[in-house]
């Protein structure tokens, strides 16, 4: 029983190898080493982008290179803190960073929203190895409509 | 006391009776071209980042640090090493700075920091007084490269551009004003700017 299990298993494996089990890996055998495509510049023309969705966190349209975000400081917040908001012409952060879990407003970031590049990216021009089927909540009303 | 004082001064005023006028004049010339050579050579040699790193001090903790950062590596491979940003080039000033430096070598001998964790503590204190001497100088040692009347606002991006010809260009704002951190990581900044 113990082996026919192990070789089930043995079996899986082999074929999810063989039909590219995880789409990120180039078809490649895992002895070899895959050519990795040449690194990209982030985009950095601070032209704000479309939202696919309402709550998705907006993507950040500058190069963030060597942007220090620890215990000790934020460089995000020099221009994105309310305070600053003004002369930078940055966009605020929003008023949900202000919030702990249980919804109680503090008087500066909440230490959960605290780390900006775990919701904010930046982007690259570059092809995407994973197809994108996503279509936002409005273009799906359009196509009930219309039907 | 008196009389020993003066037997040197006659001794520096009478005329040499042994060494004749051409050994002397030629002679002190050679001499006074290989002291100054010498002494600029040495002051040179600490202005070196091999020099620098030698101590564990610097080697184990700012040397990593601006490893990662662009004016370590880069496109075009121009780099600056501790004494572009840390030591005036014009002559006068690095004089000063490196009387200040004795200060360093004191902490150096007796082992101010010898750990990680005695460098973190202090951090602040050593970061603030870099701020401070930019700030009086007005940016001094980034402006030996980053020259404000080459700037070419066109090839910035937009921030930078809206930065630089507005607070820049006014004097309102220096370098180190907004560029803090830019080759070693930053200390605690709350309370700061």
């Amino acid at each position: 029983m113990r082996f026919k299990i192990t070789g089930a298993l043995l079996f899986a494996f082999l074929t999810s190898a063989l039909a590219q089990h995880d789409p990120l890996r180039p078809a490649v055998p895992f002895d070899q080493e895959p050519k990795t495509a040449p690194l990209v510049n982030a985009e950095n023309n601070d032209r704000k982008r479309v939202r696919s969705y309402a709550m998705q966190p907006p993507t950040i349209p500058h190069k963030t290179d060597n942007y220090q975000v620890d215990k000790n400081a934020n460089k995000c917040m020099t221009c994105h803190a309310r305070t600053r908001a003004g002369e930078t012409q940055a966009t605020p952060i929003s008023i949900s960073h202000y919030q702990d879990r249980d919804g109680n407003y503090l008087a500066d970031v909440s230490p959960r929203r605290y780390f900006c590049d775990q919701c904010h990216v930046v982007q690259m021009q570059t092809d995407p190895t994973v197809k994108n089927r996503f279509q936002d909540v409005d273009t799906l009303i359009k196509k009930q409509t219309k039907k | 006391m008196r009389n020993l004082l003066r037997r040197y001064w006659r001794t520096l005023t009478t005329p040499s009776k042994f060494y004749s006028l051409g050994f002397l004049t030629i002679g002190g010339f050679i001499g006074g071209v290989l002291f100054w050579g010498g002494f600029n050579t040495a002051m040179e040699f600490t202005n070196t980042e091999q020099f620098c790193v030698a101590c564990h001090e610097m080697r184990d903790n700012v040397y990593q640090e601006i490893q990662p950062t662009i004016h370590f590596t880069n496109r075009s491979g121009v780099r600056a090493i501790c004494s572009d940003c840390h030591v005036p080039h014009n002559w006068t000033f690095k004089m000063a700075r490196k009387m200040q430096a004795s200060k360093e070598v004191w902490g150096w001998l007796f082992g101010t920091i010898d750990t990680r964790e005695e460098f973190l503590a202090k951090r602040k204190e050593l970061a603030g007084r870099e701020w401070e001497r930019l700030k009086a100088n007005d940016s001094l040692e980034c402006r030996n490269c980053h020259e404000f009347q080459s700037m070419d606002f066109t090839r910035q991006s937009k921030r930078g551009a809206e930065a630089h010809s507005k607070q820049l260009s006014s004097g309102d704002k220096t370098c180190i004003d907004c560029h803090k951190g830019i080759a070693h990581r930053l200390p605690e900044m709350a309370g700061q700017q």
